[in-house]
């Protein structure tokens, strides 16, 4: 649930200075048959930071982020952006929102090149009749647009725009697939565990993108698996267990050992934003193997 | 903070890396850079080895017999990119003929029968374009479905007759003439021209062609990154059906008699075309030119072994091996890639 | 034996799939209750011909039946799917026995193919009377009903050798399948009838072509490309004779033969695409075959060996010393 204001002490994280929200979800509810995907969830975005979404397998991320992303519309609760109430009814709205994201898959097409995949699904035509006409593409434009956009995001490892994506490293791939969702993502950018299948020093390159992005002011939300990363990288930590946000905490004041106990309920957030232990049954060894369990949360 | 680019067309450093590519190399594209040296190795060997290759008059026919199965290529390549294939191809053609043919016999002007062979083929498109798109069958069994109704169809609308045209519209693509006093020309060769052109068009210089290399590469990126991937399968269908109605023009202008028992193997020929031709199986690599050009190799293998005197049986060996090697040389490539 | 239409094997192959799902034989006229044979007094006859949908097969199902009518028989007719299928062809024998037909008449798919099932049925006491096509050995059979095929081959032969008249002959063959009885049997019969002898020089190329019209079409092509002095052709069936003619069109002075006498066929030598034919009398093999099934049921006499229902040269350019008959003849007699 949420918490209202921080102290000091409290591992809770501290509203950024900008407060101006970009997006929040309050309420939302995803059920298929019995199981409950997202259990009365809230999430909220801010302008200018890194959230690091993270929680256990089957905590319920993905169906939250597919909630935000217009993957899977809810069976209740609100979205908003930009303070008004929105309906996704598909990725395609989402996107038209101003809202990318990057798949773990990636979602890009190895036989063709890098420029014609940064405009995968929303090419540029050429100007006048021969582009509403004939509907013709403006190659040339989109070389130009897509080598651009490289340089912008101080994407260096990559020579050639007109190489095919399928002969790039993992690391070079994601970065296209990150020069993409910056090139569209005017509201908000959701990144699906990008460095889970790179090196160090991919994920390096990648995380540095991060920063960049966040730096020109576009938000990102960090699905992750990697504590060390997410603290090194996130403004802070949106901590997701059994179908809903159960805490929101700052990496600057908190441990990864108590993040860790959030996802797997070993420690609870109090109302005041202390981490407390948690009075419900569990073994210090006991891993939360959280495949839902039964006893749904309430 | 207003950094966020709502365009991404705000150029801050002039990136200039587009690379210079022959003109060749843009024409003919990487994938069709081995059919080419076939087709010139080729056209070389039978050039020494026969006196009656290396002539206008035997090129015009290689281009002659090109023609249909060229066509039937070009259909058949719009649906191996998207990583289907279409076994039912030369039998919508060959219904086309017939219907074209009975039409024009008896109760249409040819023009009209032509319209109406030519709209059949695209509905027939259209139908195995829902199946596909709409059931989410596999290609390959819903054209064998297809290919075995339309086989029945075709007996079983002419009951073993065979119809011969003679209308000026129907046969005009068999019309010849001669450019410069010389070089022997027909119609079909203008018409395929402009389907080749106009195909080439649509794949490589329309947001459409765009489309459909990226569903046949990876569909579900493609979906993921907002195009409507069944309409995009739906319409390569459907243009490929209409494409079929053109082959069936052509099979009139080659042989003005549409027999429910020709075009047996023209399915088959076609994907050997368009698979020795470069374009992959796997969907998303390969286009036009390379078609046109493995279509050419066919040709100019039969043609050049037969005026070679070596028995045909041996033709379709040399056939089979090139579509092997062909094969062979996409995987590797894919491997490179992928 | 056959008029080969054939389609050739690679979509049949793909078809077949189809084919077996949907089961292996096709009922025309079926005879809705089993062992008719013995309950109405009527005799039964089986009917088994290669396909339903090829009109040359079409005409002696029709022929049968309408010989079975005027007999009083009853007649039951089946087809494989396709030229080729085998098992179809079993499923049907084993249907007809089961149903106790008097008689079988069988177009045969494979020569060797059904074999088995035939010898099933002679066991049983059926006559059993091969139409069109002979089984390998032809005494797996009672009979053999059919036109033959190395006479017609003959027949075209000496018709295009003497049409030719005093020129020097340069000749092309457009095969059928290679490993057909049939192609193999005309083939031959062409060569006897011309007075060549395979490999002779005269003969300045062959070609496979399936009986397709459009790869006889490709291949004349690239033949007379070869070489412009080709003057005698000949053609396994008369779509490869179409494809023949139209390669050669605006051509002059070359003979093409064929063999089969459907009515397109016959119709191309009245507008002259072609310069004659060879017709053989599908009608008249179904005749003789439910006579025969007939006679054996009232008097248990079998017919035996080889008998050639016959065939016959059309064409408008009769040559002198050979029995041929004008296309006008032709076209009253041509089935389909």
């Amino acid at each position: 649930m949420n918490q209202p204001r921080s102290d000091a002490a409290s591992a809770q994280a501290p509203a950024p200075h900008t407060a101006d929200v970009v997006m929040s979800a309050s309420g939302l509810v995803k059920r298929y048959g019995n199981v409950v995907a997202i259990s009365e969830s809230d999430f909220e975005i801010h302008a200018g930071e890194v959230l690091a979404v993270v929680g256990d397998n089957g905590a319920g991320k993905s169906s939250l982020i597919k909630a935000l992303t217009g993957a899977l519309v809810p069976d209740a609760g609100t979205i908003e952006l930009d303070g008004r109430q929105i309906h996704f009814h598909g990725p395609r709205d989402a996107r038209a929102a101003g809202i990318e994201t990057v798949y773990q898959t990636l979602a890009v097409a190895p036989q063709m090149d890098i420029a014609t995949n940064l405009f995968l699904g929303r090419p540029l035509r050429r100007e006048g009749f021969l582009g509403s006409g004939l509907r013709m593409l403006d190659h040339k434009k989109m070389r130009t647009q897509a080598a651009e956009q490289l340089d912008r995001l101080g994407i260096a490892t990559i020579q050639d725009i007109t190489q095919l994506v399928g002969t790039l490293s993992g690391g070079q791939r994601q970065a296209v697939a990150v020069a993409r969702a910056a090139m569209f993502g005017t509201r908000l950018i959701i990144m699906d565990e990008p460095t889970a299948a790179l090196g160090v020093r991919e994920s390096r390159q990648v995380l540095d993108l991060i920063t960049r992005i966040r730096d020109r002011g576009v938000p990102v939300v960090l699905i992750s698996h990697d504590m060390p990363q997410v603290f090194e990288i996130a403004d802070r930590i949106h901590v997701h267990r059994l179908g809903r946000r159960v805490a929101v905490v700052s990496p600057r004041t908190c441990t990864m050992t108590e993040v860790v106990g959030l996802m797997t309920g070993a420690l609870q957030m109090g109302a005041d934003g202390t981490l407390l232990e948690s009075t419900t049954q569990h073994m210090p060894d006991e891993k939360a193997t959280s495949h839902r369990p039964p006893e749904s949360p309430e | 903070m207003t950094t966020t680019h709502t365009s991404p067309a705000t150029p801050e450093a002039p990136a200039t890396r587009p690379p210079a590519k022959s003109l060749l190399a843009r024409l003919v594209g990487n994938a069709a850079a081995g059919p080419l040296a076939a087709l010139v190795i080729a056209v070389i060997v039978f050039a020494l080895t026969t006196d009656t290759f290396f002539n206008i008059d035997n090129g015009s026919l290689i281009v002659e017999q090109f023609l249909v199965v060229g066509t039937l290529a070009l259909g058949q390549t719009l649906i191996i990119l998207t990583a289907g294939i279409d076994l039912a191809n030369a039998a919508i053609m060959v219904l086309g003929t017939l219907v074209i043919a009975k039409l024009g016999q008896h109760s249409l002007p040819g023009g009209l029968a032509l319209l109406v062979g030519v709209l059949l083929c695209t509905a027939i498109g259209a139908v195995s374009g829902t199946l596909v798109t709409r059931l989410r069958l596999p290609p390959f069994i819903v054209t064998l479905g297809v290919l075995s109704v339309l086989t029945a169809t075709g007996q079983l609308f002419a009951n073993g007759e065979s119809f011969g045209v003679s209308s000026g519209v129907l046969t005009f693509l068999g019309k010849r003439s001669y450019l410069f006093g010389q070089i022997e020309v027909t119609n079909g060769m203008g018409v395929a021209i402009v389907l080749i052109v106009g195909l080439w068009f649509l794949l490589t210089q329309t947001s459409w062609g765009r489309n459909v290399y990226a569903v046949g590469d990876d569909e579900e990126a493609a979906r993921l990154t907002g195009i409507n991937t069944r309409r995009t399968l739906l319409s390569v269908y459907v243009l490929a059906g209409f494409v079929y109605g053109i082959a069936a023009w052509q099979a009139l202008g080659r042989i003005p008699n549409a027999d429910p028992n020709a075009f047996q193997t023209g399915n088959l020929d076609s994907i050997t075309a368009v698979v020795i031709g470069g374009t992959s199986l796997f969907g998303g690599r390969g286009g036009i030119p390379g078609t046109v050009l493995g279509a050419l190799v066919v040709t100019v293998l039969t043609n050049g072994l037969t005026q070679a005197g070596i028995d045909s049986l041996y033709q379709q060996v040399a056939t089979g091996i090139l579509v092997i090697v062909a094969v062979a040389v996409d995987r590797v490539v894919r491997r490179r890639a992928a | 034996m056959g008029h080969l239409r054939l389609p050739s094997r690679v979509p049949v192959i793909a078809v077949t799939g189809v084919a077996l799902l949907v089961a292996g034989c096709t009922s025309t006229k079926s005879g809705g209750s089993d062992s008719s044979a013995a309950s109405g007094g009527k005799v039964s006859i089986g009917l088994v011909t290669k396909t339903n949908s090829n009109p040359y097969f079409v005409k002696l199902r029709e022929s049968a039946q309408t010989e079975a009518d005027a007999k009083g028989a009853k007649l039951i007719a089946l087809a494989g799917k396709f030229d080729g299928d085998n098992q179809g062809q079993v499923d049907a024998i084993n249907n007809l026995v089961t149903q106790g037909v008097k008689g079988i008449l069988i177009t045969p798919s494979n020569s060797t193919g059904v074999l088995g099932a035939i010898k099933a049925a002679r066991d049983k006491g059926i006559l059993v009377i091969a139409l069109d096509t002979a089984t390998d050995p032809a005494s797996a059979v009672d009979a053999t009903f059919a036109t033959d095929n190395e006479a017609a081959g003959v027949k075209q032969g000496k018709y295009v050798k003497a049409a030719l008249g005093s020129k020097k002959p340069a000749v092309v063959l457009l095969d059928g399948t290679p490993g057909s009885t049939v192609d193999d049997l005309r083939h031959k019969g062409f060569l006897e009838g011309f007075g060549l002898k395979s490999g002779s020089a005269e003969i300045k190329g062959t070609a496979v072509t399936n009986g397709d019209q459009t790869k006889a079409q490709t291949a004349m092509e690239n033949l007379y490309q070869r070489d412009h002095g080709i003057n005698a052709v000949y053609t396994i069936n008369e779509p490869a004779a179409a494809g023949a003619a139209q390669a050669l069109s605006g051509k002059t002075g070359v003979v093409i033969g064929s063999i089969d006498g459907s009515c397109t066929g016959v119709g191309n030598v009245k507008s002259g695409k072609f310069a004659a034919t060879v017709m053989q009398f599908p009608k008249k093999m179904a005749q003789d075959g439910v006579d025969a099934v007939v006679d054996y049921a009232k008097t248990n006499k079998k017919p035996s060996g080889f008998i050639d229902t016959g065939s016959q040269l059309i064409t408008d350019k009769p040559v002198a010393g050979l029995d041929s008959k004008d296309t006008a003849w032709g076209l009253k007699n041509c089935w389909g």
